[in-house]
């Protein structure tokens, strides 16, 4: 990535990255810029390097931060109404990170409302349209990160995945994608959606900037107890040999335009002399179903705390106290959202809980042994991340099953905790982009960049 | 699985939700559908299986019992609340 030095300035990798901002506003990827609060830091920047201070490793560097990572620039909605008053008075670990490394964050990308969405489309300000066609979705729940990304307007963009919401749209948009291991990345300051799931991490153009921004926010956070101490920067390399595919996904469900792509790597692979191992994973199918039992249950309690009393919305139709609570979260929440509460509310509530939330996490432990064995056999597992490239705007707004259904192949990695990369691969006839995950085993990041690598040969 | 009216409104209850009479109908068409979607987890034999709540790979994290310096003040939290009053956050009354 372009980083700032005495030959190229911090205030001039700013501007530019603002004219592309303003240049595609129509595509409408951010909901708020942070123009003056850059600018100053650019200059800043560009006086330390004159003066010879070492600035960081992300000197003058434009990032876009999703809209759910707490700033104390600007309001932190998290694409809600909920939220839309909201200034935050902290950072963010992530951000603190990668401003101190000398990353300059330009503006705060759009993304489904609470990251409710694999579309954009759920958005209290409405949707983000794809990088390359206007009549479909960005991807989501960070679509505004992934296409201000694919279209070179920041060299890198934050993510959070909590069943596809970083992979899918990278891969509707031609760009990286990684949801790292599970507690890899401190989730301090970033607004909680499903904490058995949520992951911190990144869009980048290239393995290499992820693997930098990687060994930046990778650790131990005092304030965040589920981050694990910093294995990334210490990942002994491993000699990667066998190539998993699954069988069952191999079937009309995929879009013939991805099964194509993923045939095509395959082959590739086999080339170099790769062993490619056929995988018999069947619970995988179920992971789906899980998911939307058990994220929902997490929704309903972490979203819980939005009353309209301490922040963010409180309705001005609301009589006493108990109809701030309500008329707030009723008026504060898009339909997305409340289906979700409700149907987690559903599964936890009495009579229904053995039957849906107690027998979900049984299937998450199948579903991790299946991994497990899977990894035994394999060094990582390629797969398509999404049945369909980028659909139409519009096309599943209103059909949540159908939306849901888009999830099926990303939220099993998400109920593991193991790592998965988007990674660009080929185009449709229609010059859509498609998309591929590779998929390791628990602590396996870096080296899935690093075979990343060899994949981007083909491109 | 047929969602009637009354649950529509005992979910809404749970979740703390003054529904719209123009939302019941809608909402109830889409629960019916995601349920309906997430019982195909019957099929599938959890038999003598363990549940798993978390996939953290540690357990009793503990850190020693201090005050952390706080990042937000007092000040700028109240500031966040709709209304204040005597460096209090401000409800209607509830009695």
């Amino acid at each position: 990535m372009k980083i700032a030095s005495k030959e190229v300035s911090a205030v001039s990798l700013v501007k530019e990255a603002f004219e592309k901002a303003k240049k595609y506003e129509d595509k409408h990827i951010f909901v708020s810029l942070n123009e003056e609060n850059a600018i100053a830091r650019a200059k800043e920047i560009d006086e330390r390097i004159a003066r010879g201070e070492n600035v960081g490793r992300l000197a003058g560097v434009p990032y876009a931060l999703k809209d759910n990572f707490l700033s104390k620039e600007g309001n932190t909605t998290a694409s809600s109404l909920m939220l839309e008053p909201f200034h935050s008075p902290i950072d963010s670990t992530t951000v603190k990170k990668l401003e101190a490394e000398g990353a300059i964050m330009i503006g705060r990308t759009n993304m489904d409302s609470f990251a409710h969405g694999s579309s954009t489309e759920n958005s209290y300000f409405g949707p983000t349209k794809n990088s390359i066609d206007d009549e479909r979705v960005s991807g989501g729940s960070s679509g505004g990160s992934a296409v201000a990304v694919a279209l070179d307007i920041v060299e890198f963009a934050t993510g959070t995945d909590t069943g596809g919401s970083i992979r899918q749209p990278a891969s509707f948009n031609g760009v990286y994608g990684l949801k790292p291991t599970y507690g890899t990345i401190s989730r301090y300051g970033v607004v909680a959606m499903a904490s058995s799931t949520d992951c911190v991490g990144f869009f980048t153009k290239t393995p290499d900037d992820m693997d930098l921004l990687m060994s930046i926010c990778a650790g131990q956070d005092k304030t965040d107890m589920t981050t694990l101490p910093d294995y990334y920067n210490e990942t002994p390399e491993t000699e990667v040999k066998r190539i998993g595919i699954i069988k069952d996904f191999d079937n009309d469900a995929v879009d013939k335009n991805i099964r194509d792509a993923l045939a095509k790597k395959v082959e590739f692979l086999e080339n170099k002399g790769y062993e490619i191992v056929e995988l018999e994973m069947p619970t995988l199918k179920y992971a789906l179903a899980v998911y939307y039992i058990i994220v929902p249950a997490e929704i309903s309690s972490n979203l819980s705390r939005h009353d309209g009393i301490r922040y963010g919305y409180r309705s001005k139709n609301a009589k006493d106290l108990g109809e701030i609570f309500s008329k707030s979260r009723n008026e504060g929440f898009m339909s997305e959202n409340k289906r979700r509460i409700m149907v987690g509310n559903f599964v936890l509530s009495s009579g229904f809980y053995d039957a849906y939330y107690l027998k979900a996490q049984k299937a998450r432990t199948k579903i991790i042994e299946e991994y497990n064995k899977a990894f035994e056999k394999v060094d990582f597992i390629l797969m398509p991340v999404s049945p369909s490239p980028a659909f139409k705007l519009g096309e599943k707004v209103n059909d949540p099953v159908s939306m849901y259904l888009e999830d099926v192949m990303s939220v099993p990695t998400n109920l593991a905790g193991v790592p998965s990369l988007a990674v660009p691969a080929g185009k449709t006839k229609s010059g859509l982009p498609l998309g591929l995950q590779v998929v390791g085993p628990r602590r396996s990041d870096k080296n899935i960049l690093k075979f990343a690598k060899v994949l981007e040969e083909d491109e | 699985m047929k969602i009637t009216r009354e649950e529509i409104l005992h979910l809404a209850k749970l979740s703390d939700f003054d529904l719209e009479e123009s939302e019941i109908d809608g909402l109830s068409k889409n629960l019916e559908d995601i349920i309906g979607y997430i019982s195909e987890l019957n099929t599938l034999d959890t038999e003598g299986v363990e549940p798993t709540y978390q996939v953290f790979e540690m357990e009793n994290i503990w850190r020693d019992d201090e005050i952390l310096p706080q990042e937000a003040t007092r000040e700028e939290l109240l500031a966040l609340t709709t209304e204040q009053a005597q460096d209090q956050i401000k409800v209607p009354k509830v009695l």
